[in-house]
């Protein structure tokens, strides 16, 4: 493993390991809003000082990476299974059904998808936890991200469908259902793999998005795509402190490509 | 050294005599309308960048001040109010021009008239002069006398006549420039709009001098408000019609001379239950929102000054009821804001059966109270007061969750589907009078929030409510009316179907190179006397 791999290792487990046991060492909670200091600079009290509210905007970022960094990967694995299902079927079956399910794969991609989750969003019940409401939002982008890596997926499969050891499987009787799982899937993992890699930034910077805009994660929760909302009212040369969400978010996402197999990266 | 010595004099003077030099005539005056206006036809307005547009380059028969709020005659010299206020009658202003030359006389208002109310033009100002026993007739019995009779009673009929405007009845195409203090000279979609100096206009200092001072008005269209703020900074705009508090308070920590806060607007930010017996809610929620304690209690439990504190900097009001203390006229001194109150908004509740149980509250039927709120997304100011909200009553045991809508969306929801529990939303007023406020205080308006389009009222206090705001409307005598509205404002408090929550401010930024500026709460609030404005040369390191 080069050097550069370790050093993204252990930067990701360390953001990972900070925010998954916040609530050990945090002192503050992310949603205590500390009213009589809001939009406080920087202090041993409060690192990245507060919010609007007076809510530590450390506290806040930890928790933030949390929901981010956990759902994220969540939604792209729901996403790649999705994909490897249908655009195994469509390799493995064509005809009709390879039509069907890639006019149903340029329908998705043509969509626009914000617009797509804001009719999913006011479709939706009201009286839902926050943490119920992010949950459906990312399955949500995850549910529609299956269009892109089940057309890579269904290119592997056509091209193993006529190789030799699909011949020899169905001639020893394998049934369609087993052939996909036992034989195809297996051989087009790598492809999987980098969209599941390729997935996780995009659907981090899609919660982002939905942030910016207000329809991301609904108060009190944060996210890094509300924390960087803050950065909307300008004046940022003189509270260079609210960088530190876009920091963290680029600094991720690049760790993110460079953790990918080498072998994922050659596809 | 000499020469040296010569430079920094002759820069000192330079700067000495900018500083000193009189604001000039000839002068551009630059601002920014955060949208390009929907029309230039001033019978069509409906959004604000064309209501700006209109109040500059417009003339009507009755102004009504901004600063003063009392209606003032402007083509109009004189008026008198007949019937009980069904009839009013104008003498109009001789020798005034058109810019096309043709003179001003009541035909010009008959045919504004007549064109503003033809149905197939649909525009929103002829609604004011529709009633449900017909429309108001305008007639001429002289040359500049002009009588305008309504069906029924119209109170504050005189204020009505502000947003008509007088356009030329010979003119050959229409819109064509009208009696306003400026004329549009130059017009590009999406960028800017160039104003020049009216050259006909009527109007003259207490000097005699020609008015406008000001020899044109560059409007450019701005959308980013962070930009519109750049370009002030850098002395490219000269006004800042709204600024947000965030901006208010850089602007202030940087050049403290130029920002005003005008006080408190007409407007208001408040919060409502849905309380309509058909809405596809829990019978919990229906429950909880018809109980006049339930919705006292949440009022009590609001911490209104922290709202304005830290939501809007200080620069908003805690609010009482739907009326502004800046609305002079009608305002009811006797009702103040709730004040955060824990104690007597558990009490409240515990005489409705609700009961606090490891920190959850519980109605009669053991329910855990816990229901949401809808708002626009994209309105930080509104996100903020919600969380704001949420944190107040989770210390009543309640949780709120907090959902944002794109606004097709809300809309859809409070209006059409009543799928939601509680909004929280605002009110932009525009004009001070009660009637205003019918179409969402009548209970069979459409636009009556907690439970729209009532076919008869389902509560007796909706009834009494309904019942004075159509006294109110039917009498010319300001006294009567204020008892009525007054009456009216204490049944809203005392019931709370809507939590009045705050009024903010009006903010503005006045460049020190514009004289004579003197901002309102009202809109427009930086150039509503665009007429008497002067601009002098920028100032070496000025704003």
């Amino acid at each position: 493993m080069k050097w550069s791999r370790v050093m993204v290792v252990m930067f990701l487990t360390v953001v990972a390991g900070a925010a998954l046991t916040s609530d050990l060492w945090e002192k503050t909670s992310y949603d205590q809003q500390f009213r009589e200091s809001p939009d406080a600079p920087p202090s041993r009290r409060f690192p990245l000082g507060t919010d609007a509210l007076g809510r530590d905007r450390f506290a806040r970022l930890v928790y933030g990476t949390r929901v981010s960094m956990l759902l994220a990967p969540s939604a792209a694995l729901l996403s790649c299974l999705a994909a490897a299902l249908l655009g195994g079927l469509a390799g493995l079956a064509g005809g009709l059904t390879e039509r069907l399910i890639l006019a149903g794969a340029d329908l998705f991609l043509s969509l626009p998808w914000l617009f797509l989750l804001l009719i999913a969003r006011a479709c939706m019940p009201l009286n839902v936890s926050p943490a119920v409401s992010i949950g459906i939002t990312f399955a949500l982008l995850g549910l529609l991200g299956w269009a892109a890596p089940a057309r890579v997926v269904r290119a592997g499969v056509r091209e193993l469908r006529d190789s030799e050891f699909v011949l020899f499987a169905r001639a020893g009787g394998c049934t369609p259902w087993r052939l996909l799982w036992a034989h195809l899937i297996p051989n087009v993992m790598p492809v999987l793999r980098a969209q599941f890699w390729i997935a996780i930034p995009v659907y981090i910077l899609a919660e982002t998005t939905l942030g910016m805009l207000g329809l991301g994660v609904s108060e009190p929760l944060p996210s890094w795509g509300g924390l960087l909302r803050e950065l909307e009212g300008g004046d940022i040369a003189s509270r260079l402190w609210l960088l530190a969400p876009a920091f963290l978010l680029a600094a991720v996402t690049v760790s993110l490509q460079l953790l990918r197999p080498r072998r994922d990266l050659a596809i | 050294m000499k020469f040296l010595r010569l430079v920094i004099s002759l820069l000192l003077a330079l700067w000495i005599y900018s500083s000193l030099v009189p604001a000039a005539r000839g002068a551009e005056l630059r601002f920014a309308l955060p949208a390009e206006p929907k029309t230039v036809d001033p019978f069509l307005v409906a959004d604000e960048s064309a209501e700006a547009l209109r109040y500059l380059t417009e003339g009507s028969l009755i102004r009504v001040n901004r600063q003063t709020q009392r209606a003032e005659p402007e083509l109009a010299v004189s008026w008198k109010v007949l019937g009980n206020g069904t009839k009013i009658v104008f003498q109009l202003r001789q020798g005034v021009v058109f810019p096309g030359g043709a003179p001003f006389t009541s035909a010009d208002v008959v045919d504004s008239f007549e064109k503003l109310l033809a149905p197939a033009l649909h525009s929103p100002i002829a609604d004011t002069f529709r009633t449900a026993n017909g429309v108001a007739k305008v007639s001429a019995p002289g040359k500049y006398t002009v009588v305008a009779e309504f069906p029924a009673l119209a109170a504050q009929i005189e204020r009505m006549f502000d947003q008509v405007s007088i356009v030329s009845a010979s003119a050959p195409v229409r819109p064509a420039p009208g009696l306003g203090a400026f004329v549009i000279a130059e017009r590009k979609p999406g960028v800017s709009i160039l104003l020049r100096r009216n050259p006909t206009y009527w109007k003259r200092d207490a000097d005699g001098t020609p008015l406008p001072r000001l020899d044109s008005i560059r409007i450019d269209i701005e959308q980013n408000r962070d930009l519109e703020l750049l370009r002030f900074r850098r002395g490219e705009l000269q006004l800042i019609e709204k600024l947000t508090a965030d901006m208010f308070d850089r602007l202030a920590s940087e050049t403290p001379g130029t920002v005003v806060d005008a006080g408190p607007t007409l407007d208001s930010e408040f919060l409502w239950f849905n309380e309509s017996r058909r809405a596809p809610i829990g019978d919990g929620a229906k429950e909880w929102f018809q109980s006049r304690n339930f919705r006292r209690a949440i009022s009590l439990a609001i911490h209104r000054d922290d709202l304005c504190r830290v939501v809007y900097k200080g620069h908003a009001s805690p609010a009482a009821g739907p009326v502004s203390p800046a609305n002079k006229l009608w305002f009811n001194s006797r009702i103040a804001p709730d004040a955060f109150n824990i104690e007597a908004a558990m009490k409240l509740l515990k005489a409705d059966g609700f009961t606090l149980q490891n920190g959850i509250l519980r109605d009669r039927m053991s329910r855990a109270v816990e229901f949401s709120v809808v708002t626009n997304a994209g309105s930080k100011t509104r996100e903020l007061m919600a969380a704001m909200i949420q944190q107040d009553l989770a210390k009543a045991g309640i949780r709120l969750n907090i959902v944002t809508l794109d606004f097709p969306s809300l809309l859809e929801r409070i209006t059409r589907s009543l799928n939601y529990e509680a909004c929280i939303l605002g009110l932009v007023n525009v004009d001070a009078d009660p009637s205003e406020l019918m179409n969402i205080l009548l209970s069979s308006a459409s636009n009556h929030p907690w439970n729209p389009s009532e076919k008869s009222p389902e509560t007796e206090w909706e009834a009494e409510i309904d019942r004075l705001m159509l006294a109110q409307a039917s009498t010319a005598d300001h006294a009567a009316r204020a008892k009525s509205f007054d009456r009216v404002q204490e049944i809203l408090h005392d019931q709370d179907p809507v939590i009045y929550l705050l009024h903010p401010n009006a903010l503005a930024a006045v460049s020190p190179q514009v004289g004579g500026a003197k901002a309102t709460a009202f809109f427009p609030h930086t150039f509503w006397d665009a007429e008497h404005l002067t601009v002098k040369p920028k100032t070496p390191g000025g704003p």
